[in-house]
């Protein structure tokens, strides 16, 4: 243990225990605008100085580490003249559009520059311009860049991509996609997990509200929107709400209050996708020798954006079911349109969902039942809708408690843990196993495969057949495990990858909560979601039993797989 | 008031004057991979703080340029305003006054000329994406990227065997280098910026001295697969030990009898005792290096058989052969060359000098050593004659200063004429033609030319030839492989073209260069050969470095390294520069900016943990 005293307090603290740390033991909070933990403690933004006796500049507190009987001082009035200097600098070249940004409320340069009481600027004012192609899902405003190169570790360390380079000397340094190439024919995975992690504004997800504005004033349009797993787990959070203080039923009455005319879960979907990749899985397992090992899960975009683009010669190896979010826009448009007498060209559909990656998916030109408007019209994201649920003035906890409609509206608790890494496996699991045997498992017999980013393995043996199973999220990670499986290190008949690190809970296009890692806290509210559901299979959703019924027959048919599978190696 | 006074500067001038000599170290020690435009345009403003603003042409000239640049920048420009720049540089430069004026516009016309394909590049791209941000600059500079930072620290802590096994992980001549490295590392030392470069030979001499027995790491599984390396020099041992490492059999072909190539026969050992040597040397064979001595390659082997017997070759056989004056006389007794007497002495054969007038002809390093080591044969006088000026010399300032302390004479300006022999055909002395130095060449050295002074003759009874050395590529030209302007024509992987699996490097392949750009030859092949051999072995070292910890950067004095006494060192062959205490190596290391923990460092992560 180390001792030292900061702000007069003694404290004690292991070996390599940096300052700042060693100050939030103590309740002693430290500004810092760049930091974050294990991924970029680079000391680029200066704002975490503190005074170190004996020391003749002031030291960063995130990368110094507690010497034996340092004596710290965090708020001197040294430590607090440099610190607003130097946020007075970093305002200078921020274009301070507050009331007009998207991080207007969450935007970390906007919070301590309040909390230091800056006031003005004494430096005149130069903000960096430069073009973006406003049609990628990812938008990146470089006056608003603050040159913390959060985006550029996030991007290389966790996610194993480095789309982002940091270019010039001098003041001109900047942020530059690699190569300089345009976003759009970049390697990025267009996962979000550089907007999540931006301090202010500079990156953004692609607004797209005025489109779904424009349907819903239009009075020959219906609006069916759809909501992913993943959201329930985290919109709260947008409105300073605990998880538990709002429920889905409340968002349902939001959205039938915005005007929207058909509000359904995704759930619905993700209990679809379960019987097409399940039953695709256990397809291939029976011709072993006709696939390429293992087979991935396909849901998420961003892991098929990264595949496409790192490993093409991998693509064959994703499952070919679509998405749940496509699988739902499929049957929107085509078997529910049917049911309700509206011309699929008459319907929007709208998704609500924790991704930003899923701008690009629905984009994707096969993405459409008919070979011309696509399944899914458009996606909004987590923050989006709940900027509409403010933009209505509407107090969610006093709306009524309203149910999903019918008939795409059921969802079992296999469905919801989707939104959690492992869960797509978990619920595959739980059905593929009834399809063998004949009789359900215990739900949670598989609930090893849950957890963050690291590699969970699995073993499953159902009715004599061994399946090896892995589950990865962040594409770094996705990244190490298909290099073992090239190399040969590791062999598996079934992986799931999810791009953010925890899944979709963790997702691009959640709520942003600077310094929180949040996808392990909303996981765990899926989780009891799925414990408190009475129906906990897949195959057991009856909304999807009557589909098969009434329209697609089974699993892999014909009709299934026109409307419900597809080939990615195909996708723009 | 008087009619004249004593010429003062005032505090102003002062400052300007301190300001000036920090700018200088800084400029030194500045980052190669800046932006060329965003140079050229500091570089102009500069220039142009200094312009009195009289005329014309540079007064308004330079500030246009510096518009025309800032355009680029800006990305405002094209390629025509290139165009732009440089013709107006250029007749800014045919007009301007004085110096301020047209060097500036001089130095911006080369500037844009020397990089237009970089400025191309960032208005087509809108900005500079060639940056490679060298975070770490010593590393950077050292050809074999040895982890000076890293090692720094750990003798900063005591850690000296961890230092050396650091070291290893990049260089297997630790000791060697702590001894006789030329050091390229110290001079981008960022420490210079604040007061002078930290003396990383010094600290690597340090963790040598204090190190105790450091086991070289653990080999590889045994890969089958066979190497052959012609020449146990720095470059092949470097390669024999890596190749060893990644689990190949390494199998050296020494033609002389000992192993260290230049190191022993080149370098004598009172800057390098010999059982120092041994040291790393022994630490390369504890792997399981096979050597065959005595094996000249050519002469009791062909480099075909080699080839068809081994999975790979490597050829580092070095430049051993001396290049002739090719004046009159030199065939006399008594002239002999650098290598045939540094060779001797490796061979710990001392010829005796006693009493004789020693001339040594050449002014790098080698010249040197052979005048240092004539003293220690018992000469009478030794001389160094040299065709340029004593501060044109090649040779390391330090060497030129050991040598001069130790009594050899420095006749600079002296081109040799003929060499006069007596009747028994020895040498009697040396005609020399005095020169005045003269204008710059196209590499901006001064050239010497004739003074019009009469001819002199310098008595002497034996002159040593030390004007650089050749390479003996007779055997591998006849197989084959392809030699340009007299080296080894190796491409920058260390293959040859169009010879399968048969790799060059060290000076056969640069011309005589230092010890750590040989031990970079070695260092490339190992990986290229393993690459080649089919495998992807990663070279790493598992010692943690220690974090930074809170200090001042307050100027500090280098601690030097000093040497023993001269009228004692120079009369025997026993090493003549002593370490550093633990005290004095604690110090320096202290000094250390860890560039490799703050500034882009920090961003980059700071080190290449393995190749």
């Amino acid at each position: 243990m180390v001792n030292a005293t900061i702000n007069g307090i003694a404290v004690a603290v292991p070996e390599g225990t940096t300052i700042m740390e060693a100050a939030e033991q103590i309740g002693i909070q430290i500004p810092r605008l760049c930091y974050l933990k294990g991924i970029n403690e680079i000391g680029a933004c200066r704002v975490c100085v503190v005074e170190v006796e004996g020391s003749d500049q002031l030291v960063t507190s995130c990368n110094h580490y507690v010497e034996e009987g340092m004596v710290v001082h965090t708020n001197s009035s040294r430590a607090r003249r440099s610190r607003k200097t130097t946020l007075q600098l970093i305002l200078s070249q921020h274009n301070q559009d507050c009331p007009v940004c998207s991080r207007n409320g969450t935007c970390t340069l906007q919070d301590i520059a309040g909390r230091m009481s800056i006031l003005s600027v004494p430096f005149p004012k130069e903000c960096e311009e430069y073009n973006w192609d406003d049609s990628f899902p990812i938008i990146r405003d470089a006056s608003k860049c603050i040159k913390c190169m959060r985006c550029v570790n996030i991007c290389e360390k966790v996610q194993g991509l480095g789309v982002w380079e940091v270019i010039n000397t001098g003041y001109r340094t900047t942020i530059h996609v690699k190569d300089n190439l345009p976003i759009g024919e970049a390697n990025c995975a267009a996962c979000g997990q550089c907007v999540t992690h931006c301090p202010v504004g500079a990156l953004t997800v692609r607004r797209d509200g005025n489109a779904v504005f424009d349907a819903l004033d239009d009075p020959e349009i219906t609006t069916v929107v759809q909501i992913a797993p993943a959201v329930r787990g985290a919109f709260a959070e947008s409105l300073g709400l605990d998880r538990d203080a709002v429920t889905m039923g409340q968002l349902v009455a939001a959205l039938k209050q915005i005007g929207f005319d058909y509000v359904f879960d995704t759930n619905f979907a993700a209990d679809l996708t379960i019987m097409e990749e399940g039953s695709e899985l256990l397809e291939r397992l029976s011709h072993k020798d006709r696939y390429q090992w293992p087979m991935f899960t396909s849901c998420c975009p961003g892991w098929v954006r990264f595949l496409r683009s790192e490993y093409p010669d991998m693509v064959p190896q994703l499952s070919t079911a679509k998405s749940p979010q496509q699988m739902f826009g499929a049957v929107a448009k085509t078997y529910f349109a049917e049911k309700i007498g509206v011309s699929p060209d008459k319907l929007c559909v709208i998704s609500i969902m924790p991704c930003s990656a899923k701008k690009y998916e629905c984009s994707v030109s096969c993405m459409s039942a008919d070979g011309a408007a696509p399944d899914v019209d458009i996606v909004m994201i987590t923050r989006e809708i709940m900027r509409f649920v403010q933009m209505a003035h509407l107090s969610l906890p006093d709306l009524p408690d309203l149910p999903f409609d019918s008939p795409l509206g059921s969802g079992t608790g296999a469905a919801v843990i989707f939104g959690a890494s492992g869960g797509v496996m978990e619920a595959a699991l739980r059905s593929a196993y009834f399809l063998l045997v004949g009789k359900n498992i215990e739900p949670e017999a598989f609930k090893e495969v849950r957890g963050l980013t690291e590699r969970r393995e699995l073993e499953v043996e159902v009715a004599g057949n061994t399946v090896r199973c892995a589950v990865v999220s962040s594409l770094g990670e996705a990244r190490k495990l298909i290099e073992d499986v090239r190399a040969g290190r590791s062999q598996y008949e079934f992986v799931e990858v999810m791009a953010c690190p925890g899944g979709c809970s963790g997702g691009g296009g959640q709520p942003i909560k600077d310094g929180e890692e949040r996808a392990m806290v909303r996981a765990d509210k899926l989780y009891r979601l799925d414990a408190a559901n009475p129906l906990r299979y897949s195959h057991e959703n009856p909304d999807v039993q009557t589909l098969y019924k009434e329209y697609l027959g089974a699993p892999m048919s014909h009709k299934a797989h026109e409307l419900l599978h597809t080939d990615q190696a195909q996708w723009d | 008031m008087s009619r004249l006074e004593i010429k003062k500067s005032d505090a102003v001038q002062k400052s300007v004057e301190r300001m000036y000599e920090v700018l200088e170290r800084r400029m030194i020690a500045g980052a190669i991979d800046s932006c060329p435009a965003d140079f050229h345009l500091g570089f102009l403003k500069m220039c142009h703080a200094q312009t009195c603003g009289k005329c014309a042409s540079c007064r308004i000239g330079l500030r246009q340029l510096q518009n025309l640049l800032t355009d680029v920048l800006e990305n405002r420009a094209t390629v025509a305003t290139l165009d732009l720049i440089r013709k107006t540089a250029k007749d800014i430069y045919d007009s301007a006054d004085c110096a301020i004026g047209y060097e500036a516009a001089r130095m911006i016309y080369n500037g844009v000329s020397e990089c237009y394909d970089d400025y191309v590049r960032y208005i087509e791209n809108g900005g500079y994406i060639d940056a490679t941000k060298i975070s770490v600059p010593c590393v950077d500079a050292c050809p074999a990227n040895v982890d000076i930072p890293g090692y720094v620290a750990l003798v900063g802590e005591g850690r000296y065997e961890d230092a050396v096994r650091l070291i290893r992980k990049d260089n297997p001549f630790p000791t060697t280098c702590a001894y006789v490295c030329e050091h390229p590392c110290e001079r981008k030392c960022r420490r210079r910026i604040i007061d002078s470069p930290i003396n990383i030979r010094g600290i690597k001499r340090a963790a040598v001295d204090y190190a105790k027995d450091v086991p070289v790491e653990k080999c590889a599984p045994d890969t089958g697969k066979k190497v052959a390396v012609i020449g146990g020099g720095p470059s092949g041992l470097s390669a024999a030990y890596y190749l060893s490492l990644m689990g190949h059999r390494v199998t050296v072909f020494e033609a002389k009898p000992k192993l260290g190539g230049m190191l022993r026969y080149g370098i004598p050992s009172y800057r390098f005792p010999r059982e120092k040597l041994q040291e790393d040397i022994d630490a390369i064979l504890s792997l399981g290096v096979e050597v065959k001595r005595g094996t000249k390659v050519g002469q009791d082997i062909t480099i075909q058989a080699l080839i068809l017997q081994y999975d790979a070759v490597y050829i580092a056989i070095g430049a051993h052969v001396d290049k002739k004056m090719g004046i009159e006389g030199e065939d006399a007794k008594n002239v002999v060359s650098a290598v045939d007497l540094l060779n001797k002495i490796g061979h710990d054969e001392f010829p005796d000098f006693t009493g004789e007038n020693v001339v040594i002809l050449g002014g790098g390093n080698v010249a040197m050593d052979c005048a240092r080591s004539a003293v220690r044969l018992g000469a009478g006088k030794t001389s160094i004659v040299y065709r340029r000026r004593q501060e044109d010399m090649p040779a390391l300032a330090a060497e030129i200063e050991s040598a001069i302390a130790e009594g050899v004479e420095i006749r600079s300006l002296m081109v040799p004429l003929r060499i006069e022999k007596d009747e028994a055909g020895a040498v009697k002395g040396l005609w020399v033609k005095p020169q005045m130095i003269g204008p710059c060449d196209r590499k901006g050295r001064p050239s010497p030319k004739d003074s019009k002074k009469p001819e002199q003759f310098i008595p002497c009874d034996r002159v040593i030839v030390a004007i650089g050395q050749n390479i003996d590529y007779k055997h591998f030209e006849n197989s084959g492989i392809e030699i340009t302007r007299g080296v080894i024509d190796a491409l920058d992987d260390g293959m040859i073209r169009d010879k399968e699996g048969v790799f060059a490097g060290g000076d056969c392949v640069t011309g005589p260069a230092t010890v750590i750009r040989a031990i970079e030859g070695g260092k490339v092949a190992a990986a290229n050969i393993d690459a080649f051999l089919g495998f992807k072995h990663m070279i790493s070292c598992d010692v943690e470095i220690p974090a930074d910890y809170v200090h001042n950067r307050l100027p500090c004095g280098r601690v030097n390294m000093v040497e023993r006494e001269a009228c004692e060192r120079k009369c025997d062959f026993a090493g003549v520069e002593l370490g550093m205490s633990e005290e004095e190596a604690c110090q320096e290391s202290s000094r250390c900016l860890r560039c490799d923990y703050y500034g882009y460092g920090s961003l980059k992560g700071g080190r290449t943990a393995q190749w």
